[in-house]
């Protein structure tokens, strides 16, 4: 007697304990969801990271809850604040230290175009010195553009063919 | 003000080239700078002006003479009294003044900013270093021929220098430097992004 198979989900009589799937899905799967920042807070908006990082707004959701001040633990520098030519030469350091796979989030107006600060001192946005991956808008943003941010670094992210940059590194 | 005429009349007595300042606010005298330790000593022990608020310069601009004012703001903790102290460097080109970091080790980091930012030399300063702009900055960004925007110049770290190829540029200014009092002016028509863009909220986008 032949029965037809109705089930279309995960049946692990017939697949056992193995998962098909492609090696870019896992590995971005993984990625995306333990993306461990590197706090550059450098002036306010340091203070909407917090908030972000704190319980009403939980960046915990997306798995980005552990601030690393180590760069060598962390995936994802936000560079929250102005960039001063003295300050500078340290965030490149710091971002050159943190082990690859790793991605800039510009986090305010400062951090991508030097905003109000059209001045000597100040760094005329950190892309000229750091390959940045998302920009947000806002002075200093909100804790939800944050998040929209890293969500969208997540997108990016999941887009990437990883595994052949295994291979090729 | 009772108070001001007291510290004047002491004052010019024991200081006979010390002379009033034009001020809007608290009482304020010029000092030759040569003096200027012996008279903020004299008005730190003998007239308790004991809390040093501000060391600071003005310059006048090129072309002037004297250029260069060092101003000193005390406070009396003891008679909640202001004096202001003021004196002119001689030299235009090379502005010295005395330091008073043996007086008020407070003084310390305000001469350091004092000369990073207005190039005034503080004679027995015992670590006269930059304290804003980096060691080896060219420049003295508050004097009045520095523009707002700043001078292209290296970066601080020659190594970040090369890798990056980023360079002190002198920034965009877009427009501003935007200032105007609230009411003034079209605040909307006069932001620097109105400036920079051929379209707005309020001017159509030009046909392509």
């Amino acid at each position: 007697m032949v029965t037809p198979n109705t089930e279309f989900a995960y049946n692990s009589k017939i697949e056992g304990e193995v998962v098909v799937s492609r090696a870019d899905a896992i590995i971005n799967w993984i990625r995306t969801n333990s993306m461990w920042p590197m706090p550059m807070g450098l002036a306010c908006c340091a203070i909407e990271l917090m908030g972000a990082a704190a319980s009403r707004f939980d960046i915990a959701r997306f798995g980005a809850e552990v601030m690393r001040f180590s760069p060598r633990q962390s995936d994802c520098m936000i560079v929250a604040g102005t960039v001063t030519y003295k300050m500078a030469s340290a965030v490149r350091r710091i971002y050159d230290q943190m082990a690859e796979p790793k991605w800039v989030i510009a986090m305010g107006a400062c951090a991508s175009t030097g905003g109000m600060y059209r001045s000597y001192a100040t760094l005329q946005g950190v892309d000229r010195i750091l390959p940045v991956d998302v920009y947000v808008s806002g002075c200093p943003p909100r804790p939800e553009a944050l998040l929209d941010a890293l969500m969208k670094l997540q997108q990016k992210v999941k887009r990437e063919p990883s595994a052949k940059n295994l291979r090729s590194a | 003000m009772s108070a001001t005429a007291a510290v004047s009349l002491v004052f010019k007595e024991k200081f006979p080239r010390v002379t009033d300042r034009a001020s809007g606010d608290h009482p304020a005298f010029n000092v030759p700078l040569a003096q200027v330790v012996d008279v903020l000593r004299y008005l730190r022990d003998e007239r308790s002006f004991d809390f040093l608020v501000d060391v600071t310069a003005i310059d006048w601009a090129e072309g002037t003479s004297p250029r260069f004012t060092v101003v000193y703001h005390l406070f009396s903790t003891v008679n909640h009294d202001y004096v202001r102290i003021a004196g002119n460097c001689e030299n235009d080109l090379e502005p010295t003044a005395p330091s008073i970091v043996e007086l008020w080790p407070a003084a310390n980091w305000h001469e350091r900013e004092c000369f990073d930012l207005l190039g005034i030399k503080f004679d027995g300063h015992p670590d006269l270093r930059r304290i804003l702009m980096w060691d080896g900055y060219p420049y003295f960004p508050l004097r009045k021929e520095f523009p707002l925007a700043g001078i292209e110049t290296e970066l601080p770290d020659a190594e970040i220098a090369a890798e990056t190829q980023a360079k002190v540029i002198s920034a965009p200014q877009a427009g501003g430097p935007f200032v105007a009092a609230s009411g003034e002016i079209n605040l909307t028509e006069a932001e620097p992004r109105a400036k920079d863009e051929s379209w707005n909220e309020r001017r159509q986008k030009p046909d392509a």
